[in-house]
C-alpha cells in the first residue's frame, strides 16, 4: 500500500502562472480556502516569458478604440471559430482587470498625460497592448503573485500533479507528488481550477518552457472532460534560430510593434508580396505608410509585419523553402534600421526592447541596435484544449472542473492574436476563481476513493520496477521529433498518418521506460510520468488536424490549402471513449447573436 | 562544430555529496544548462537541476560556475576557459537538496514578512492613476528582478553570517525599495528597514550588483537610497533633537 497525505481545501487551483493565480486571488476573496498546487517555484511559470503586453481597449493612445472592435479584432483573428461569448467578456472585461493590476502595483509604461501606454501588436487594429518594455509577462505574474501571498492561499511549490479524482461525475481532488522528496498528496476540493498552461513540449522546436507537457488537458481527458480545437497549434513567426541551442526561444512581436521588419536574403521586405483579401484594406501599401503606422500616425494602416502569426509564420518559411532565406534556416528581422528615421535610435531600442536586446547580446553576440536578428517559426501556443463554459468557465461534463488561461480552448478560436493571451489569463482566470468559489460553497466534499488512489498511485512507481535502459528522455525526444517532422506548421494526411502509427509505437515504448535511483528530486521520474500527458495530446492534436481537412488559422495543409466554407461550421470535439480510446466528434458553431454580427460586419 | 568538453558537476544531498566528472559533446553557441541536460538525458536520469525557461527571464538555474554565482542558461561555454574542465555546484548560501537544486523557501518566507504594497486614492474619477513615466523609471528597474536568488548566495551577511534570521539580503532590499519609491504607495516600511531587517548590516561591498543577470545597480539604487532613509529619519541630529523635545 502507497502511503500519501492528504490535504483538505474548498478551492484547489493547479498551476500558478498568470491565470492560476488570478484565479486563487478570486476565490480567496469569496471567502474559501485555496490552495494552489504548482510544478515550480512560485513566480516561475510560463507567463513569465510573456514579452509584448496584454490586449484590452482601453483607448488610452487612440480613443477611437473600444470593446466592439476588440471583440471584432478577436473573431477575425480566430476565423471566426472562436467561442463568440468568450470573445466578447473578454473584450469587455480586460481594461478593468489591467486597471485592477494598476491597483495592486504593476508599474506600466505610461502615455506622455501619466496614464497606461497601449503599442500595436499583430491583428489588433489600434494601439491596445499594455505593457512594460518586453517583460510584461514578468510584470504580471509578480504583481499576482505579491498580492496573492498576502490573501491566505496555500501554495505547494514544486508538487506535481498526477491524475483528477472523482466521486461519480464530479471531480473531487487531485493526487500528485512532491518534487523535494517524491512523497505522495491527495489534495481533497470541492471544486478544481484547472491552470496548467499549453503543450509546446510536445515539439522540438518551441519557445515553452519543460513545464509545457500538456498536463491540464490530459488530466481534463482522463477524468471525462472534453477536449476542444486541439488542430489549432500556433507557431510563432519570431523564435531565434541561432545559435542551435536557444533555437526556438521566443523574440517578441513587439520588435515588429516598434518598427521591426522581415527581410529575406535579398534585402526585399516580402511580406508586401502576399496580404490576405481580408486584410487588404487594413494594410500599409508602402514601407513609408507603415512606418507611420508604426509612430503612431493614426491615418496611416499597419505595416504588413503585424499581419496575424499564422500568416507571417507561413510567410516566413515560403521565403526559406524558396532558397531566400538567411544563413542558418530563417529570415532577417531588423530594428537597427529606424537609425534611419530617428536620432537616438540605439538607446530607444534598449529603452523598448530591452530583454530582446540582453537575449541577443548573450546568446547569440549579436547586436540589435547595429545588425539584423535571425528567425523563423517556434512551437508558441494552443489555441485549442478543454472546452469549458464560456462565462463560468466550468468544463462541459465534469461538474466543480473549470479551467482558464491556455490550457481551456474558446476564446481564440483558429488563431489568437499576440497580447490577447495574457488578457485572456486575468480575464478568465478571475472568472474560473469566482465560480469555483461559488461552486465549493454550494457543494461538499466528495468522497476520495482509497482504491482509485492506490492505482495511479501504483502506476506511478512502475517505471521504478523497469529496466533503466528504456530511457524516458529517449522517448520524449522521439516524440517530439516525430510531432515536430509530421504535424508541424505544414501538414499532409500522409505525414500525419504516420505520426499517429508513430505515436502507438511510442506509447508501448513510453510504458516501458524504467528510472534509477530513489523518489528524490528526481527528473528521471518525473520525465517518464510526463510522458503519458505528452501522448495525450500529441495524438489529440494529430487527430484533429487529420479531421479538419481545409486550412484555417493555426492549421494549415498542404493537401488542402484553402479555407473551405464547410468547415467553418463546426469545431472538433475529443472525449475518452468507454474502452480508453479517444472519440473525435464535429459539434456545430453556435451562430452569432444578433448585435454581436452587427459589430463584426461594423468592423470588417 | 562538436567539440568534447568535460564538466565537474556536484552531486549529493544535504548529507554528503561530491563532485562526479562527465564528458559530453557541445555544439556551437552551447550554454552550461544545455551540456548538464545533456548528461542528464544520456548518462545521469536523476540528476537534479532546476530550470524553466531558458532564456534568463524566470530565474531558476541559478548555480556556482567555475565558482562564479551565474546563471547555468545564460552562461555561454565559449566564455569559459577552453580545454579545461568546468565546475558547476549548488548555490552555497542555501541548504541542499540534491545535486544542483538548493533550498530557497526562506527567500518566500522573507517576501511574506514585508508590509505590502497600499496605494494612494485614485487620481481620477474612473478610478486610474497617473504617474509619469520618468517617476516610474527607478522602480521598474528593480520590478526587473527574476528572483534568481544569486545576490542573496554573494550576500557575505548570509553567505558567511547566516544572518538569515534577522537581515532579508539585497534581493528583498531592492524589493522594499521597489515599494517605497512606488509613487503611488502610501505604506512605510523605514522602521522595519532598521530594526527588523538590519539594513546596517550591509557595508556595501557590491557583491550583488556586480552578479546580479538584469544588471539591477541593486547596492547604489536600491540600498544606499534605503540607508538614506533610515539614517534621515532616525539619526538626523536636528530631528533627533525634535524628538527628543516633543518626547515622540
Amino acid at each position: 500500500m502507497a502511503e500519501y497525505t492528504t490535504h483538505e481545501h474548498d478551492v484547489l487551483v493547479i498551476g500558478a502562472g498568470g491565470a492560476g493565480l488570478r484565479a486563487a486571488i478570486e476565490a480567496s476573496a469569496a471567502g474559501v480556502d485555496v490552495a494552489v498546487v504548482c510544478k515550480s517555484l512560485l513566480g516561475k511559470a510560463h507567463t513569465v516569458m510573456a514579452e509584448g503586453g496584454m490586449a484590452a481597449a482601453m483607448a488610452n493612445v487612440d480613443d477611437r478604440d473600444s470593446w466592439k472592435v476588440h471583440f471584432a479584432d478577436t473573431m477575425r483573428g480566430g476565423q471566426y471559430l472562436n467561442s463568440w461569448r468568450m470573445a466578447e467578456l473578454h473584450a469587455k472585461e480586460a481594461p478593468e482587470r489591467v486597471r485592477e493590476l494598476e491597483a495592486w502595483g504593476a508599474v506600466f509604461d505610461r502615455t506622455k498625460d501619466g496614464r497606461i501606454l497601449q503599442r500595436n501588436f499583430g491583428g489588433h487594429r489600434y494601439p491596445r497592448l499594455a505593457h512594460v518594455g518586453d517583460r510584461t509577462g514578468l510584470e504580471l505574474i509578480r504583481t499576482l503573485q505579491d498580492h496573492g501571498i498576502h490573501r491566505g492561499m496555500k501554495v505547494y511549490m514544486e508538487h506535481t500533479t498526477v491524475r483528477l479524482l472523482k466521486d461519480g461525475d464530479r471531480v473531487v481532488g487531485a493526487f500528485g507528488y512532491d518534487r523535494e522528496r517524491g512523497r505522495f498528496h491527495v489534495w481533497r476540493a470541492k471544486a478544481v481550477v484547472l491552470a496548467t498552461g499549453g503543450i509546446g513540449r510536445a515539439y522540438k522546436i518551441t519557445s515553452n518552457s519543460w513545464e509545457y507537457t500538456g498536463d491540464g488537458q490530459s488530466l481534463a481527458y482522463h477524468a471525462g472532460a472534453e477536449l476542444m480545437d486541439m488542430e489549432f497549434v500556433q507557431f510563432h513567426p519570431t523564435g531565434m534560430v541561432w545559435p542551435p541551442s536557444v533555437r526556438g526561444i521566443l523574440v517578441t512581436e513587439g520588435v515588429r510593434g516598434e518598427g521591426g521588419v522581415l527581410r529575406n536574403s535579398e534585402g526585399r521586405r516580402f511580406m508586401f508580396d502576399d496580404i490576405p483579401d481580408n486584410y487588404r484594406s487594413s494594410t500599409a501599401t508602402d514601407p513609408e505608410e507603415g512606418w507611420r503606422y508604426v509612430t503612431g500616425d493614426k491615418s496611416a494602416r499597419r505595416p504588413p509585419e503585424l499581419l496575424t502569426r499564422d500568416h507571417v509564420a507561413r510567410c516566413i518559411r515560403r521565403e526559406v523553402k524558396a532558397g531566400r532565406g538567411s544563413p542558418h534556416g530563417g529570415v532577417f528581422l531588423d530594428i537597427a534600421w529606424i537609425k534611419e528615421k530617428i536620432a537616438n535610435a540605439p538607446e530607444h531600442i534598449k529603452k523598448k526592447l530591452p530583454s530582446m536586446y540582453h537575449q541577443f547580446k548573450a546568446l547569440a553576440d549579436i547586436d540589435i541596435t547595429v545588425e539584423p536578428m535571425e528567425v523563423g517559426p517556434t512551437t508558441h501556443y494552443v489555441m485549442g484544449g478543454v472546452r469549458v463554459d464560456p462565462d463560468t468557465q466550468m468544463t462541459t461534463t465534469v461538474p466543480g472542473l473549470f479551467a482558464a488561461g491556455e490550457v481551456a480552448a474558446g476564446l481564440h478560436g483558429a488563431n489568437r492574436l499576440g497580447g490577447n493571451s495574457l488578457s485572456d489569463l486575468i480575464v478568465f482566470g478571475k472568472r474560473a476563481g469566482e465560480y469555483a468559489a461559488k461552486f465549493a460553497k454550494e457543494h461538499g466534499a466528495g468522497q476520495i476513493h482509497d482504491d482509485e488512489v492506490q492505482q495511479i498511485a501504483r502506476w506511478a512507481l512502475a517505471p521504478f520496477e523497469r529496466d533503466a535502459k528504456n530511457n524516458p528522455y529517449t522517448v520524449q525526444y522521439e516524440l517530439q521529433d516525430l510531432m515536430q517532422d509530421n504535424v508541424g506548421i505544414v501538414r499532409t494526411e500522409a505525414e500525419m498518418t504516420h505520426a499517429l502509427e508513430g505515436l502507438e509505437q511510442l506509447r508501448e515504448r513510453a510504458a516501458a521506460v524504467g528510472v534509477a535511483s530513489h523518489r528524490e528530486y528526481n527528473p528521471g521520474w518525473h520525465t517518464a510520468l510526463d510522458l503519458d500527458n505528452l501522448m495525450v495530446v500529441s495524438q489529440a492534436i494529430t487527430m484533429s488536424a487529420i479531421e479538419r481537412k481545409e486550412s484555417r488559422g493555426g492549421h494549415f495543409r498542404d493537401d488542402f490549402p484553402d479555407k473551405d466554407p464547410a468547415y467553418a461550421k463546426f469545431n472538433t470535439v475529443l472525449k475518452k471513449g468507454p474502452d480508453g480510446e479517444m472519440q473525435l466528434r464535429r459539434v456545430d458553431v453556435i451562430p452569432l447573436r444578433d448585435d454581436l454580427a452587427q459589430i463584426v460586419e461594423d468592423n470588417k | 562544430m562538436s567539440k568534447k568538453v568535460s564538466l565537474r558537476i556536484w552531486r549529493g544531498d544535504k548529507d554528503s555529496g561530491e563532485f562526479k566528472s562527465y564528458e559530453t559533446e557541445a555544439d556551437d553557441g552551447m550554454v552550461v544548462l544545455d551540456v548538464v541536460h545533456q548528461v542528464q538525458a544520456t548518462q545521469a536520469p536523476d540528476l537534479a537541476v532546476r530550470w524553466n525557461c531558458k532564456a534568463g527571464k524566470c530565474g531558476s538555474c541559478s548555480a556556482e560556475i567555475n565558482g562564479m554565482p551565474r546563471l547555468m542558461c545564460m552562461t555561454r561555454l565559449s566564455d569559459l576557459p577552453e580545454g579545461e574542465p568546468i565546475t558547476v555546484e549548488p548555490m552555497m548560501a542555501f541548504p541542499i537538496i540534491k545535486d544542483l537544486v538548493t533550498d530557497v523557501s526562506w527567500n518566500f518566507r522573507v517576501k511574506q514578512t514585508i508590509k505590502p504594497f497600499k496605494p494612494r486614492p485614485p487620481d481620477a474619477p474612473d478610478g486610474t492613476w497617473r504617474m509619469d513615466q520618468r517617476d516610474v523609471d527607478r522602480v521598474q528597474e528593480f520590478r526587473k528582478c527574476i528572483e534568481c536568488f544569486l545576490c542573496q548566495n554573494v550576500c557575505h551577511v548570509l553567505r558567511d553570517h547566516a544572518k538569515h534570521e534577522t537581515f532579508i539580503g539585497p534581493r528583498f532590499f531592492v524589493h522594499t525599495a521597489a515599494l517605497e519609491m512606488h509613487p503611488l504607495d502610501t505604506e512605510d516600511r523605514v522602521p522595519a528597514l532598521k530594526d527588523d531587517y538590519n539594513l546596517g548590516y550591509c557595508n556595501i561591498t557590491k557583491c550583488c550588483t556586480k552578479v546580479c543577470p538584469e544588471s539591477i545597480t541593486i547596492t547604489d539604487n536600491a540600498i544606499i537610497p534605503l540607508k538614506e532613509r533610515v539614517v534621515d529619519r532616525f539619526y538626523d541630529p536636528v530631528r533627533r533633537l525634535f524628538r527628543v523635545l516633543s518626547g515622540s
